[in-house]
């Protein structure tokens, strides 16, 4: 298939490997931002191709998994609330908040929707004037600019029954938190192709720079992300600490105008609490103050919410590539995608589902771990 | 999606009531010039004609029986309706042990409203599906519920089949060696019934593969194929079949993922949703583990049907990895290929 089969060739995927064989020498860490990335990491196997000198650890730019347990117990209640449609992401609704998950409340009577697009929501609220709609908008850059254009075209339209859930991240404060983690390993980044889509990479240049780390932006398709590890590993070896472009076909070094043009006026930066990380300055959008209104925080009066995340749960060293998924003790028993303790085991980005769903088979033991 | 009802003129006694009322279902006059005036023309045969409580049908010594509900929503789609599928899934079902399926009985649950034009659509496709697979529907039931508690027309079928002395066909045969063979594209289904459902556009339509298998098994046996295991992927799809299967037998299977025929509209359609076709329904294609020796003559009773043109050997039972099925990737590594947890979930970006 076009733009698929031509990004999963064996044979070129061999070339890319060889020059990755022939250039590396040492052993070097190095993380790919976007939980996009891990999936098909995992999925394909290019972890188990890669020679053993490449360590590949998992980012945080899985969106589900760090939403705040606040923010997604805010989301239940919210849900719970009679008249109100809340609007979601498919993979949303599996995550478990403090108690419970957006399908319990939909089997318990909520009307949750799974939607393909925030406009989506934004069409129920014109069609449902007597109900309020909400939508959860969570995610990194990638997703905020069609959630900017719904909350944009809510107030052009003038409704008043559309309102916005806001949990967005950002990639670049994500990257600084974890270069200057005393417990840091990660020496280069593969950044989030689709996010430098929207933002561009400029922004990265000073991060490369202060912490003496290669960032190569990097596509999804096993060429492209092969493409990604061999440029950092070019850059690691020639000591070079650089901002570089492996996914051109899809990324400009501005991004998209349009689109940052349009979130600068809908969204402002905040701090953000990342579920398992902590808080991150800076690391956050909510809605702008001229935009408010639009605010489903400020328009439903949610109280008396008492998190409780699993004390088993390892999900946020692994979201800060501390420790890879099967490092868990866990993994596999006690936290399954059947039952999962964290955010990480339930969405399709976490990188523990990518390593139950894909990795437990090892060629050279035979057998699943 | 615009659904043609045209093709179907409701008999005259039934034209007073253009929608289902409750008193289709309360077992009186309404009820029997129902049965009267559409079930038994579409479905006419000598056991149905009795209208006895039960049918009375000729057995064998074996019979193969499998029962399904369908609640399918929209009930027309591309490629097909809930109706042609309530036969299909129950006819394949039954056939999938290596039975002839012969008898059918079909319980409707209809909804207060629904369109008589489109329950006459309906079950009109049923008799002609029932016709296609060479089974007769026998016996039935209708209950009619109150408006908005059901969703139109919910339909169970029955299917009973019969089974030769010599056929042995389980999910527990499958042996290492044995060939797995798929007879066509995965995916079709489930992706023609959610971009109906979510209204999305793609390049082109979409349909569902629905139809009877039982012809492509019975063709299997007859060509003398040492046939181990039979399944039909429906609902979580081929990996959860394969699984299934590795389970049950104890073995290990391992396929190569580029060999498993997906059509290019459903690929780009799952990639663009963040789906996996290995995790979609079809409902008209058969998984078989055969012999080895027995694997290209399998390949070419199936491409001889129009249904499995796109038949293809996608891999080969095991001895290592017991329970669990292992594909090796595109682009030459291996990954674990597992059962979906509940439904599969659109990604967020």
């Amino acid at each position: 298939m076009k733009y698929l089969d031509e990004f999963r060739d064996p044979e070129l995927a061999r070339t890319l490997l060889d020059q990755i064989e022939a250039t590396v020498t040492r052993h070097w860490v190095m993380m790919e931002v976007c939980g996009g990335q891990t999936h098909s990491i995992i999925r394909n196997g290019i972890d188990k191709l890669l020679p053993p000198e490449v360590e590949l650890v998992h980012g945080p730019g899985c969106p589900v998994c760090v939403t705040p347990l606040d923010t997604i117990d805010k989301a239940l209640a919210i849900a719970s609330q009679p008249g109100v449609i809340f609007c979601s992401f498919g993979d949303m609704l599996r995550v478990p908040g403090s108690d419970r998950d957006l399908f319990r409340v939909k089997s318990e009577g909520g009307d949750v929707r799974v939607v393909y697009s925030p406009l989506d929501a934004f069409r129920i609220a014109q069609q449902n004037p007597d109900r309020q709609v909400v939508f959860f908008g969570i995610g990194f850059e990638t997703t905020a600019p069609a959630n900017a254009m719904a909350v944009h075209m809510a107030k052009t339209h003038g409704l008043t029954n559309f309102s916005m859930l806001v949990s967005h991240v950002l990639v670049p404060p994500a990257i600084e938190a974890i270069c200057s983690s005393p417990t840091n390993r990660v020496q280069a980044f593969l950044a989030a192709g689709h996010v430098c889509s929207v933002m561009g990479y400029a922004d990265y240049a000073p991060l490369a720079e202060k912490y003496h780390v290669p960032i190569v932006v990097t596509g999804f398709e096993p060429l492209d992300i092969l493409e990604g590890i061999r440029k950092t590993v070019l850059q690691l070896e020639a000591g070079r600490a650089e901002v570089e472009n492996a996914y051109p076909r899809a990324v400009q070094r501005d991004g998209n105008p349009d689109a940052r043009r349009m979130l600068a006026d809908v969204f402002s930066v905040t701090d953000r609490n990342w579920r398992g990380i902590g808080m991150i300055p800076g690391s956050g959008w909510e809605l702008s103050e001229k935009y408010r209104d639009f605010d489903a925080a400020y328009r439903f009066t949610v109280t008396g919410i008492v998190t409780k995340e699993s004390e088993i749960c390892r999900s946020g060293e692994v979201l800060q590539g501390l420790i890879k998924p099967n490092q868990c003790e866990a993994f596999g028993t006690l936290c399954t995608p059947r039952k999962p303790l964290g955010a990480t085991m339930v969405s399709t980005e976490g990188a523990c589902a990518a390593y139950y769903n894909y990795g437990r088979f090892t060629e050279s033991e035979g057998a699943p771990r | 999606m615009t659904i043609d009802l045209s093709g179907w003129s409701c008999p005259l006694p039934l034209r007073d009531e253009p929608n289902i009322m409750l008193g289709h279902g309360g077992g009186g006059k309404m009820s029997a010039e129902l049965v009267e005036h559409l079930f038994l023309p579409a479905f006419d045969n000598a056991a149905l004609r009795s209208l006895g409580d039960g049918a009375v049908v000729a057995g064998a010594s074996r019979l193969s029986i499998s029962t399904d509900s369908f609640v399918v929503h929209p009930r027309f789609f591309p490629g097909g309706d809930i109706g042609e599928l309530a036969v299909n899934g129950t006819v394949n079902d039954v056939a999938m042990c290596g039975a002839v399926p012969r008898y059918i009985a079909v319980a409707f649950i209809l909804e207060e409203g629904l369109p008589m034009q489109e329950l006459g659509v309906i079950v009109d496709s049923m008799a002609r599906a029932a016709k296609a697979a060479g089974v007769a529907l026998v016996t039935g039931d209708t209950k009619v519920v109150d408006r908005g508690h059901g969703d139109g027309i919910f339909i169970t079928t029955t299917g009973v089949g019969v089974l030769a002395d010599d056929v042995e066909i389980g999910p527990d045969r499958a042996r290492p060696g044995d060939a797995v063979l798929v007879s066509g594209t995965i995916g079709d289904h489930g992706m023609a019934i959610m971009s109906v459902r979510e209204g999305l556009d793609f390049e082109s339509t979409i349909k569902s593969d629905t139809a009877p298998l039982n012809h492509m098994i019975a063709t299997l046996l007859e060509a003398g194929v040492e046939v181990h295991t039979l399944r039909d992927p429906t609902r979580g799809g081929l990996a959860a079949t394969l699984t299934e299967i590795a389970v049950a037998s104890g073995v290990g299977v391992l396929i190569d993922e580029r060999s498993v025929p997906i059509d290019r509209v459903v690929q780009s359609a799952c990639e663009m949703l963040g789906m996996d076709p290995f995790h979609v329904a079809n409902e008209g294609k058969l998984v078989a583990f055969v012999a080895a020796d027995d694997a290209e003559r399998a390949l070419e009773v199936m491409r001889g049907f129009e249904i499995g043109t796109r038949a293809a050997i996608i891999g080969e039972v095991v001895t290592g990895h017991p329970g669990m099925v292992v594909a090796k990737t595109a682009i030459g590594s291996t990954r674990v290929i597992d059962t979906q947890i509940g439904e599969q979930l659109p990604r967020i970006c």
